[in-house]
């Protein structure tokens, strides 16, 4: 009880910004409706926010990122991700060059973007209510959303129900798209299941086969999906579970679970957890001489992982993103990203603002393609399979389950002496393409709702 | 059924978080039991206290100067935070005495998030906690934590000395048993109040100063911590020194014993012990019948 109401008095601060995005948007609204010109060549009927969310001279998009607690540092990482890619939309920039759709800039079917965010306090009950305040207040077109799967999931359903596309941001469960799949929700980043089928054939071969493997799980959807994701994976290539630790998240003390790993007689330990977490029980892990009785994988790095542990603890450790700066050396768009990134805010880009600002280009280019903004037709074309550049390479939604096909690179921390930068953290061993990679859709325990169902 | 010696090392795991867990909730047990009020922003004095520790090691290399700037920085917000706002609401109903110290959590917190930001800041054991320590081959356990036992054990001394061997615990004491009477015999009750604030929060501020070197150091980091002491104060009794302690103990043997078994329950188990205190015994196992 006493977290939420802390919490609750945190979101106080972003109340503030909200209300401002609110008021410009009024404003703007105000201003169009003497003058709007309808560009519509069909009419279609109301649903969701639409069309009053696309009467006025911009249109809004939500952003729903945690900025307290454990997974801050990645929510910060989106809200300025989403300030960059709004204005890129809105006044062009080389990436937004490099898609054709939205060549000719000035925002998206000629309207500016105008966003607002808000802290989701990493709940999935603080998140809705800001996500449906952002509806019913600035007619929000589109939203994107989270670090965490429980935030995520949450926010697909709400989307849902309220007819208003959610491009899920920073969400690695399986059942985003999976069980809890929503017509009007996409999740761009690779899933649980594409990172472990990403990191299981490079660590085997590193490692070996039939090896025994210790999992700290943290106790949600994300920790207990990736744990499945990792067992499956390994489990092909005769690796067995010596141990399963399942901790809350924002756990201050895990001397006991880790107690419980050095005894279970692993040749591995899979640590799942993510953000401050992350860090608490590596620091903890070192203490413990874990990483000198075992292996010790990370599976998922956290956007912050290198800066928080230092190349003293990272140096050679495996592990996935589902994006790294390093792609640049790949993919031009990528390096045009961190580079205006790193420029505006000192420091270069993670995979939480890659994925807000890939997420936003793909919602946009969908507008652009389907020449409305109402969402029937722009999830059409977001489920059309049409690939579309982005710092990720050329990326594009399955229709089945909205889940996106992108490459994962898998990671190795580099030593101090390899770094070549401050935040050179890992070599790329390499990028999987993200086809290879894909859960067959019969097993994702998606059924697609239709637009619809509430 | 798990070996003995993983029980063994569970066990003193739980004892290492325990003493922790008993400088935290004193702080706020006694700040409770003199004040009236609880204080919401315990949590961020904690972090308050990681942040100093992490500050003063990257300029000074010297953990015993990280402690003692641990227990300034708090005696000097504390002492401000009193004087200059907290004594105001004395006399306040519950409600805003409630609200003004959550206020002031979020203010410290988005506070040190303007000038740290939201990533975790490194700070690493002293030179002389560096190495692990054997228990008769049974389990190992790192010598930090071995230490930070001893650590915040010496602080629970002082604060045990503080409050039963000075006249000024002994005022403390009385104040906590009957505020109105104190006031009455002339005691200053003011000062007193003041006192009790700061040393309330010093503990807070040095639990924060040992907890950093095996934690992420983060702005939100003393939240999770503040839910666990709210739960030691309840099954220990509010205002209670001595149930402090003893929650303080129980509730780490009971988060470390259980994972043994199954980890999935050790969270759930501390509110279940807390949800039986309550029922069984609602002054909590050292609170007395009709104390504040």
């Amino acid at each position: 009880m006493s977290t939420n109401v802390i919490r609750k008095g945190a979101a106080l601060t972003t109340r503030r910004g909200l209300l401002k995005a609110g008021v410009g948007f009024g404003a703007a609204g105000l201003l169009t409706s003497i003058a709007a010109p309808r560009v519509w060549a069909k009419t279609y009927p109301s649903m969701g926010t639409y069309p009053e969310g696309a009467q006025g001279k911009s249109v809004f998009a939500a952003g729903l990122f945690p900025l307290t607690g454990p997974y801050a540092a990645m929510g910060h990482d989106e809200q300025r991700s989403l300030e960059l890619v709004v204005a890129h939309l809105n006044n062009g920039s080389k990436v937004t060059e490099a898609v054709p759709s939205l060549r000719k800039g000035g925002g998206v079917l000629g309207k500016k973007i105008e966003f607002g965010v808000a802290d989701t306090q990493t709940q999935p009950n603080p998140a809705v209510q800001a996500a449906t305040r952002f509806i019913s207040e600035n007619k929000a077109m589109v939203m994107t959303s989270a670090v965490s799967s429980a935030v995520a999931v949450a926010l697909d359903e709400l989307a849902q129900r309220k007819k208003v596309i959610n491009m899920a941001a920073t969400t690695a469960s399986n059942a985003t798209t999976g069980k809890n799949c929503e017509r009007f929700g996409f999740r761009l980043m690779a899933d649980n299941y594409m990172l472990s089928q990403a990191l299981a054939p490079v660590l085997t071969k590193q490692l070996g086969r039939n090896l025994k493997a210790a999992y700290l799980v943290p106790d949600y959807t994300f920790g207990t999906s990736l744990y499945k994701s990792l067992t499956d994976a390994f489990g092909k290539y005769g690796w067995t579970v010596a141990s399963e630790q399942l901790a809350p998240l924002g756990t201050t003390d895990f001397t006991s679970y880790l107690l419980d790993i050095g005894n279970s007689g692993a040749d591995v330990m899979f640590n799942e957890t993510a953000g401050a977490d992350s860090v608490t029980s590596t620091k903890q892990a070192i203490q413990f001489g874990i990483m000198k009785k075992m292996k010790y994988v990370i599976p998922l790095f956290s956007g912050f992982a290198g800066k928080d542990l230092g190349p003293d603890v990272l140096e050679g450790l495996y592990g996935t993103e589902p994006w790294w700066w390093g792609e640049q050396d790949q993919y031009p768009l990528a390096r045009y990203f961190v580079a205006d990134f790193e420029k505006k805010y000192n420091y270069k880009p993670r995979f939480p603002a890659a994925n807000v600002y890939n997420s936003m280009i793909m919602w946009a280019d969908a507008v652009e393609r389907a020449g409305t903004f109402y969402p029937p037709e722009v999830i059409k074309a977001l489920e059309s399979g049409q690939k579309v550049d982005t710092v990720a390479g050329k990326v594009w939604f399955r229709a089945a389950d909205h889940q996106g096909v992108s490459p994962v690179p898998v990671l190795q921390g580099k030593s101090k002496s390899e770094m070549n930068g401050a935040e050179d953290f890992f070599k790329m061993v390499e990028v999987v393409p993200g086809e290879q990679l894909m859960q067959p859709i019969e097993q994702t325990g998606c059924h697609m709702p239709p637009i619809e169902a509430t | 059924m798990p070996s003995t010696a993983l029980l063994l090392s569970q066990a003193f795991s739980g004892f290492a978080f325990g003493t922790l867990l008993a400088l935290m909730s004193s702080g706020l047990t006694i700040i409770f039991g003199t004040l009236g009020f609880v204080n919401f922003a315990h949590g961020a004095m904690f972090m308050l206290g990681a942040y100093a520790a992490f500050v003063v090691l990257a300029y000074t290399h010297s953990f015993i100067a990280a402690l003692l700037a641990g227990a300034a920085v708090l005696l000097v917000v504390s002492v401000v935070l009193e004087r200059g706002l907290l004594r105001f609401f004395y006399t306040r109903p519950p409600e805003d005495q409630l609200l003004v110290t959550f206020g002031l959590s979020v203010m410290l917190i988005e506070g040190v998030r303007f000038f740290f930001g939201s990533d975790s800041q490194r700070v690493s054991p002293p030179q002389w906690g560096n190495g692990i320590v054997d228990f008769w081959g049974l389990f190992y356990y790192p010598l930090y934590r071995v230490e930070a036992i001893g650590i915040a054990a010496v602080f629970l001394l002082a604060l045990y000395l503080l409050l039963y061997h000075t006249s000024l615990g002994l005022m403390v004491r009385a104040g906590i048993e009957d505020r109105m009477m104190v006031g009455l015999l002339g005691i200053d009750v003011r000062r007193m109040f003041l006192l009790v604030f700061a040393v309330g929060a010093m503990a807070a501020g040095v639990a924060g100063v040992i907890f950093a070197p095996f934690s992420a150091v983060i702005p939100d980091m003393g939240t999770p911590f503040l839910v666990e002491a709210f739960v030691v104060v309840v099954i220990g009794g509010l205002g209670s020194f001595g149930g402090a302690v003893v929650g303080g103990l129980l509730v780490g043997e009971l988060l470390s014993l259980t994972t043994a078994f199954d980890p999935a329950y050790s969270q759930a188990s501390i509110y279940a012990v807390m949800a039986l205190v309550l029922v069984m015994r609602p002054r909590g196992l050292f609170g007395r019948i009709g104390r504040v």
